[in-house]
């Protein structure tokens, strides 16, 4: 069957990032002694457990066919907002949190009405948003940092249950839900069809326009949950927090085979996605590699694991041809 | 007639998964010749054409060209042997000037700059050697597209194209326009160019070419000198049968109430349409592209909203504002580019069938996987889908399979009025009588069709009534007794 060069790819694709994860792992191992230990390990996880919340949303958005990439800038935004609510108004936490979330869901919401009823292209609706949050996230600080955040609060940042911090819990949770999401609920196979084929998937009678804006929403509602992770650890708000957050998951996604095109991406390989990012960057870390060598070698990631889909989906297509000229 | 044989293809083989699309077939064209290319859907002739463009490798055979023996020829090397395919479709870009399309790719420049003088006066004096005045400067989106043919044509002869082939180039023209086309074909074959002509309109075949080349089922049945044929002979040539035999027998449908009544619809290609259907029957729409059959459909699926107007359902004013409204009122739509708009090809043929009924099978948000696996077992023998595991993605099946496919989800939903856009364009022979059973066992089953085709046999054999659209109009109705197709394609190109 001409199917199995097809198939084989996308086993490749699935499995191939994750011998990278092991590679990873091997090398800096052996290259750095303080790498496997338990203690680091779970610092790992506790790093990459903001990048796993938001890269949930992410993912959502990303199989619809979309992108998001004003996260960064929503993200120290929801810092701000909070930590703004909390120290100068008093605000209980709760909700403080939970005016954070409604707010960031509203902004996502607008960025998927904008994308469906004015045609304005995903990369370019969001890259508005992102300086749009940033400039009220500078205007709500004066850019200044906002300390003073009660002590209840940090525990979400901080805190354990058992020997498992809280933070890795929360994006456990928010994987696990998108994991179930994507396989088990109609929506989740939605978003599927609408990214791989939105006209088809119009004409199966799905509301194309309703979904966009449920992905965007959920984009940032998650990533807005991401925000109030991050402001319990660093226990201080500021506008720069989250600079460089969208490139993290939106590389770790990509890593773990999500199509920029759209259509395809399992849970399985963006937690691996996942890992990868939080391996290389600690592990980077121990191995004394300066910050900006490290951003160097991101970048280079995010391009191969960019070249690496659109090369694949290539293959696929040259499949698809030989059947489409019948 | 004609010269010096300037094209040869011997013994050319090519198969796809499941069809083999061409079976030794050989063919030659001479230079200052017409040699018309017939037969029916799905017996090779774009399959040849694609060799002789380089679009497709054939499996085995050789390709002569002007001499020099080929075993395939690339889109670059066909191009150097001064081959040009004119499509249907022309490949013009649309939002730049005719010179600027004649020259892309070749710009005459001086020094630096461009001569757009230069290249002007060339296009000028081309139209004026071919006998056309077409402003070169104009946009070519601006033009007909019985114009956009003629600049595609210009283009091939400026890079001293000696052999045309023509890919139904009359399928969307007007009658004047055709006419004018047919002038511009004399005159190149005058000049020595090698033309190879394909059209489904018989009367063209025998007007304009010097040789017939028959295939069928991807065979070469004969090639002979156009004189020596009758339309009847040739008929019997390409189809081989009778047409019974292509299309299944039927009741005639019984004198039922309306099912769906459109009423002075507008907008979106359309001008004041208005048609009805009746429950139970088939109603061919049939017309040229770009006629408004497929506006039309798209109005009544609830995909383009219509102006003015009003659709009455079962009796009932109904609007649509999405297609998932006029799936819900028991209306589907098996669209015309399957690839495009039919299947998901990424998805598993399993959902692909489900889809539209997902949200039914699923409690809160979780789909019932034993319901959605009911419904799948529930289609896919009825419709007689041929693969051995419905988990795979719909990529892997062939074009009648992946129709079936587009069925099954309609059957899932209980659809009652099933709107068929092209539905065997692309497909095998087989699979095609298949295709037209189902749609019979359909009808007994007391669905309603309304069936777009350009396939005029298709259109004869299938429909109990025919609506004839042009230019968005309806331009004449006839009953299965008066089917004839010269009134469809007088009606079809019969300007407003």
């Amino acid at each position: 069957m001409k199917g199995f060069g097809f198939n084989r790819s996308e086993i490749l694709r699935q499995y191939g990032i994750l011998f990278v994860l092991i590679a990873m792992f091997i090398i800096f191992s052996v290259a750095t002694p303080n790498f496997l230990k338990v203690e680091n390990l779970f610092n790992v996880a506790r790093q990459v457990s903001m990048m796993g919340i938001a890269a949930v949303g992410m993912m959502f958005v990303m199989i619809a066919g979309g992108i998001d990439i004003s996260i960064g800038s929503l993200l120290s935004f929801v810092n701000v907002f909070c930590a703004f609510l909390i120290v100068n108004f008093n605000v209980h936490p709760l909700w403080a949190s939970l005016a954070a979330v409604a707010v960031a869901s509203v902004g996502g919401f607008l960025n998927g009405v904008i994308v469906t009823q004015m045609k304005v292209p995903p990369l370019i609706s969001t890259l508005a948003f992102m300086t749009i949050w940033e400039g009220i996230a500078f205007l709500i600080s004066r850019g200044m940092t906002i300390f003073g955040l009660p002590d209840t609060f940090r525990t979400l940042g901080s805190g354990y249950v058992g020997p498992i911090p809280i933070p890795v819990i929360i994006m456990v949770v928010f994987l696990a839900f998108g994991g179930f999401f994507l396989n088990k609920t109609y929506i989740g196979r939605y978003f599927y069809a609408v990214g791989g084929n939105e006209e088809a998937a119009g004409l199966s009678g799905i509301h194309v326009r309703k979904l966009k804006w449920l992905v965007y929403t959920l984009c940032a509602a998650f990533t807005a949950v991401a925000g109030l992770v991050m402001l319990a650890r660093l226990n201080a708000g500021a506008a720069t927090t989250g600079k460089g957050f969208e490139f993290q998951v939106i590389t770790a996604v990509v890593l773990g085979g999500v199509s920029i095109a759209g259509g395809t991406g399992r849970m399985f390989g963006v937690i691996i996605g996942i890992l990868i990012m939080g391996f290389l960057s600690n592990g980077m870390v121990l191995l004394d590699v300066s910050e900006y060598v490290q951003r160097i070698i991101q970048g280079v990631v995010l391009v191969l694991a960019v070249g690496f889909d659109c090369l694949s989906k290539d293959i696929g297509m040259d499949k698809k041809g030989v059947l489409k000229s019948e | 007639m004609g010269g010096d044989i300037i094209l040869e293809f011997v013994d050319i083989c090519k198969e796809y998964p499941g069809v083999q699309a061409l079976n030794n077939v050989s063919f030659t064209l001479r230079s200052g010749e017409v040699h018309a290319l017939v037969g029916e859907n799905g017996a090779g002739k774009s399959t040849l054409i694609k060799t002789c463009s380089g679009a497709v490798r054939p499996a085995s055979g050789k390709i002569i060209v002007r001499g020099k023996p080929y075993d395939h020829l690339t889109p670059i090397t066909s191009m150097e042997n001064g081959i040009a395919v004119i499509y249907q479709e022309t490949s013009l870009v649309k939002e730049i000037s005719v010179w600027e399309n004649i020259f892309l790719g070749e710009f005459m420049r001086s020094g630096l700059l461009i001569n757009k003088r230069g290249m002007i006066e060339r296009a000028n004096a081309l139209f004026a050697q071919l006998g056309m005045s077409i402003d070169p400067e104009a946009l070519v989106k601006d033009l007909t597209i019985g114009y956009q043919q003629m600049v595609e044509i210009a283009k091939a002869l400026s890079r001293d194209a000696q052999i045309l082939v023509m890919d139904e180039p009359s399928a969307a023209l007007t009658n004047a326009e055709v006419d004018t086309m047919m002038a511009l074909v004399r005159k190149l074959r005058a000049s020595g160019v090698g033309i190879i002509y394909i059209s489904h309109r018989l009367d063209e075949v025998f007007e304009i070419s010097d040789r017939t080349t028959v295939l069928r089922d991807g065979c070469l049945v004969v090639t002979e000198e156009t004189k020596n044929l009758t339309r009847d002979s040739l008929i019997r040539l390409m189809v081989n049968r009778d047409m019974s035999e292509t299309y299944p027998e039927r009741p005639p449908c019984a004198d039922t109430e309306v099912l769906l009544e459109v009423r002075n619809i507008s907008g979106n290609g359309l001008s004041d349409v208005s048609l009805h259907v009746r429950r139970g029957e088939i109603l061919g729409l049939g017309g040229l592209v770009g006629a408004g059959r497929t506006e039309l459909a798209e109005i009544l699926f609830g995909k383009a909203r219509p102006r003015s107007g009003e659709i009455l359902y079962k009796g009932k004013p109904v609007r649509f504002r999405i297609e998932g409204d006029a799936i819900r009122q028991g209306i589907a739509l098996v669209p015309e580019d399957r690839k495009r708009q039919g299947v998901l090809l990424h998805m598993s043929a399993q959902d692909n069938i489900t889809l539209p009924v997902l949200k039914g099978i699923s409690r809160v948000l979780v789909i019932n996987a034993r319901s959605a696996k009911g419904v799948v077992r529930k289609y896919w023998d009825a419709l007689r889908i041929k693969m051995p595991n419905p988990r795979m993605p719909a990529a892997n099946l062939s074009g009648g399979n992946q129709q079936k496919i587009v069925l099954a989800k309609w059957l899932a939903t209980d659809s009652e009025l099933i709107i068929f856009d092209e539905p065997t364009r692309g497909i095998d022979v087989g699979a095609k009588r298949e295709i037209y059973m189902i749609m019979n066992e359909l009808i007994a089953s007391g669905k309603t069709i309304i069936m777009i085709s350009s396939d005029m046999e298709e259109l004869m054999g299938v429909s109990d009534r025919i609506v004839v659209l042009a230019e968005g109009r309806v331009a004449g109705e006839l009953a299965r007794d008066s089917f004839n197709q010269e009134t469809i394609l007088e009606y079809a190109s019969s300007a407003s």
